[in-house]
């Protein structure tokens, strides 16, 4: 089996959010970055575990400049065996996908493995567009996947309820909680990993479909109304006549 | 301006985030909405300012749902398609917007106005204002964000659209009941109620279950309760878990975690109940009562059923 799992670099779950260039640019001082957790935890570890009972190989691939490099790092200690990164600062989702497709379209991947969104940009654009790119099925939200008899059996819940569904031939998925479990690499996959193939490609120049005008802070909370713990009816109240939710 | 709207039914009718994502295409331009498969009438489309439907074959999967919505997008010359960002919107958006050579907006949380439309970035942490860059624009409408449009007493009329599919890829082996019972989805629903460590163990889940039934809620979780298996991982809200935005959302026994508020954040009250006066919640909380849950709950939910 072989797997080429898409992975993005995400400012760490606790990164206090700020902009600069009035508004228009991420402030990426001090800021710690990460796999995105849906990359690492869910896609990634799953690869993995399907390429040691099986046997295969996974691929990693990111979108990016060079501060790509140690999350790629990190993911190949984690057990990924080559990666690859293609050369340019992605603008949004339809570039990111355009250049992966590219470079997956001379391979020939059994799968390829998104998270289920980037933390940063939250969009869940990336697979379906990628999956349109290799005219393949894309299965948005994967909470399982196996291979049964050489087919890929997943999960995935919808409106509609919770599905069990297969695909014959290769695909796109993108992975949601439940998929697999976050991995800790040991000293030794550390080690590996500082050796192990990271090839960076040329960007083909895809264009991208839209622009970020200019960022914004939520406006803070009013402060919080206390009702005493003898009284909930008094919340039920408020509910009801002040927020008017109920 | 031509737009389009994508419809997911449910025994015949348009869901809500549907209903949402058709009013926001009705408030950008002259709107056609797409169907797959039965409809009732007209699926309710019409009182949300409809007047067209085009209905096309049912049970297609994704790259088929992607080719019905992009041919009706050129044979009615739409600059604009819009669909949820639900499950199915998250599956096909991205690939109309690679048919329509188009840029994508997801996950819009604001009503139209003029060319740049408000997403939520960074979980929720910030906002962004994004324009589009291409000649046409897929843009998904996050549920629950936007508001119902107001009702009118127009009906649509419904013809059939008959285009090249493709053939289906993705084969259905099992389908069985949500997750969540007869209760709405997380990421659509209205009304949740939440519980964390706080609870001590999965056997005190009664108290939160007793006080969801009262208020009509579907249930979540944090992390951790999901990671330990005291509750099942689809309860899981959060940064890494889904996102929710309903009208009330209560949380018990939960701290209040940076990455926990980033997938609750959007919920427009927020309710919080924690027996240690310092938890970091009661910052994002609109109401709050410092108790021990164990006391505090079944007479939360005496006071919901006395409604
Ligand atoms: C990369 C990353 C991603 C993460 N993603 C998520 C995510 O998506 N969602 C998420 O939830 N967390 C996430 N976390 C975990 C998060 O940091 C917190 O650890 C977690 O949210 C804490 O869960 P909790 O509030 O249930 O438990 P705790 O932090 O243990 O808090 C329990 C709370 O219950 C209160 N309590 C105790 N007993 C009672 C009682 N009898 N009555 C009332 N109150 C009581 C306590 O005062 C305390 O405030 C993530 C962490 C990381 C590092
Ligand atoms: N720059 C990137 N490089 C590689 N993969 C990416 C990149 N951006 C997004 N992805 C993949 O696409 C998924 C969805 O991202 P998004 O559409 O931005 O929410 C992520 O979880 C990654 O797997």
């Amino acid at each position: 089996m072989e797997f080429l799992v898409c992975i993005s670099k995400a400012p760490d779950t606790t990164t206090r959010i700020a902009f600069t260039d009035g508004d228009t640019r991420f402030n990426e001082e001090g800021v710690q970055f990460i796999v995105n957790p849906y990359d690492e935890w869910y896609a990634l570890v799953r690869a993995l575990e399907i390429v040691e009972a099986q046997g295969g190989k996974v691929v990693i691939a990111a979108v990016g400049g060079a501060d790509c490099d140690p999350i790629l790092r990190k993911a190949l200690a984690i057990g990924a065996h080559e990666a690859v990164r293609i050369d340019v600062q992605p603008q949004d989702a339809t570039q990111v996908a355009a250049e992966i497709a590219a470079y997956a379209k001379g391979q020939t991947f059994d799968a390829i493995l998104c998270g289920k969104e980037t933390i940063d940009h939250n969009s869940s654009a990336v697979p379906a567009m990628l999956a349109e790119h290799l005219d393949v099925p894309c299965i948005a939200l994967a909470t399982s996947l196996d291979y049964v008899d050489g087919k890929a059996v997943m999960t995935r819940e919808t409106a509609n309820g919770i599905e069990k569904i297969s695909v014959h031939g290769p695909l796109v998925l993108s992975a949601a909680k439940g998929m697999a479990e976050q991995r800790i690499p040991n000293m030794r996959g550390i080690m590996a990993a500082r050796t192990k193939p990271l090839q960076v490609l040329a960007a083909q120049g895809a264009a991208p479909g839209t622009s970020i005008q200019r960022f914004a802070l939520p406006a803070e909370k009013a402060g919080v109304k206390l009702v005493d713990a003898e009284n909930p009816a008094e919340l039920v109240r408020l509910l009801r006549e002040e927020a008017k939710v109920i | 301006m031509n737009c389009i709207a994508f419809i997911q039914t449910k025994g015949g009718q348009a869901t809500k985030a549907s209903l949402e994502a058709a009013g926001f295409a009705v408030g950008i331009g002259q709107t056609v909405a797409v169907v797959s498969g039965e409809l009732n009438g007209d699926g309710g489309l019409g009182a949300v300012g409809i007047t067209r439907v085009l209905q096309g074959a049912g049970d297609l999967d994704d790259s088929q749902l992607g080719r019905l919505v992009s041919a009706a997008a050129d044979q009615e010359g739409a600059t604009v398609v819009v669909c949820a960002q639900d499950h199915l919107g998250k599956a096909i958006a991205g690939r109309v917007a690679v048919r329509l050579g188009a840029g994508l907006i997801a996950g819009v949380t604001v009503a139209p106005e003029g060319e740049s439309y408000t997403r939520n970035v960074f979980s929720g942490k910030a906002s962004a204002q994004i324009t589009g860059s291409t000649d046409r624009l897929v843009i998904t409408t996050t549920p629950n964000a936007i508001g119902m449009p107001a009702a009118s007493d127009g009906t649509a009329s419904v013809e059939a659209f008959n285009t090249d599919l493709g053939e289906r890829k993705v084969n259905i082996l099992e389908a069985a009941a949500p997750s969540t019972g007869g209760r709405a989805p997380l990421p659509e629903a209205e009304l949740v109620v939440s519980a964390g460590r706080g609870m001590k163990g999965p056997e005190n889940w009664g108290l939160i279950e007793d006080l969801a039934d009262a208020v009509g809620a579907t249930t979540a979780c944090s992390r951790p309760v999901s990671d330990i298996g005291w509750r099942p991982h689809h309860e899981h809200v959060g940064q890494t878990g889904i996102a929710i935005r309903p009208n009330l959302y209560i949380a018990i026994g939960i701290s209040g975690a940076i990455q926990h508020l980033a997938g609750v954040n959007g919920s427009k009250v927020i309710v919080v109940i924690n027996k240690d006066p310092e938890a970091p919640f009661f910052k994002a909380a609109d109401y709050g009562i410092v108790g021990d849950a164990f006391d505090v709950v079944p007479k939360l939910t005496e006071a919901f059923k006395a409604l």
